[in-house]
């Protein structure tokens, strides 16, 4: 009993990461690019120096970070739990992608995206009431 | 297509790290090494490329086609996803896991459609 509580207690964790990391990545990307101008590129020289500020920006080198960590959680609870458990299970990102709409840019979301989070955390709920693993360990 | 090789691709992945087994060391050292051996694996590269395969096609679709078009690509993603879990790895779905992941399925469509 007790490994099966550590095997769901790594899974959680590893879960929490990549909901977190997902979005968390994808929106400080988008903010590091929005901040560098890409319209004007009319040459090589151009092109190089908007390379320079891609590459100079904060908010990409920790999106890219996190991204990263993002990839890793993925692979490294893949090697233990179902797909059929983590994909549904990491879907509970478009909650947290949500919320960082709100905090961070400032959006306003949708009465039918809340209705469609909701569900999804049902969704999730009782899909992590299941065993994460139902295969023989190799 | 875009949603047999995107998904195909993770099936693919995951089927690559179960032949790693299963990771119990988190430390950083340990977990490089395990990223290390699951790149010699094939079923990675053919999970990469598939996903590669998958991310190209849906930007070119995403050319010509409203973006409302991801909503059932990501739904359906989600049955593909399940039914290669059982067929390809081996795994078992119970039958409230399979009411867990229609309800995930139809969440996500209600998100993307509450977006446009």
């Amino acid at each position: 009993m007790d490994s099966h509580k550590a095997l769901h207690f790594k899974t959680f964790v590893m879960i929490l990461i990549m909901i977190i990391a997902g979005p968390l990545g994808n929106v400080l990307l988008g903010k590091g690019m929005q901040s560098i101008d890409t319209t004007s590129i009319s040459s090589t020289s151009d092109l190089l120096h908007v390379v320079g500020r891609v590459f100079a920006s904060g908010a990409i080198w920790l999106g890219v970070a996190s991204l990263l960590t993002f990839f890793v959680a993925n692979l490294l609870v893949l090697s233990w739990a179902d797909y059929s458990f983590v994909q549904p299970a990491a879907s509970m990102a478009y909650g947290v992608v949500a919320l960082l709409s709100i905090c961070v840019l400032g959006e306003t979301v949708s009465l039918l995206r809340w209705v469609g989070i909701a569900i999804i955390c049902t969704g999730v709920f009782i899909v992590g009431r299941t065993h994460p693993r139902t295969t023989e360990q190799r | 297509m875009i949603v047999v090789a995107g998904t195909g691709g993770e099936l693919c992945v995951s089927r690559a790290m179960k032949e790693t087994g299963e990771v119990k060391d988190f430390r950083p050292a340990a977990v490089v090494r395990v990223l290390l051996r699951a790149l010699r694996i094939k079923w990675m590269w053919l999970g990469v490329g598939l996903m590669t395969l998958a991310f190209f096609s849906l930007l070119a679709v995403l050319s010509f086609e409203k973006v409302s078009f991801v909503v059932p690509v990501t739904a359906l993603s989600y049955v593909a996803g399940a039914l290669g879990g059982r067929f390809l790895l081996g795994e078992r779905i119970s039958r409230s896991r399979w009411i867990g992941i229609m309800l995930v399925c139809v969440g996500v469509t209600l998100v993307f459609l509450g977006k446009g």
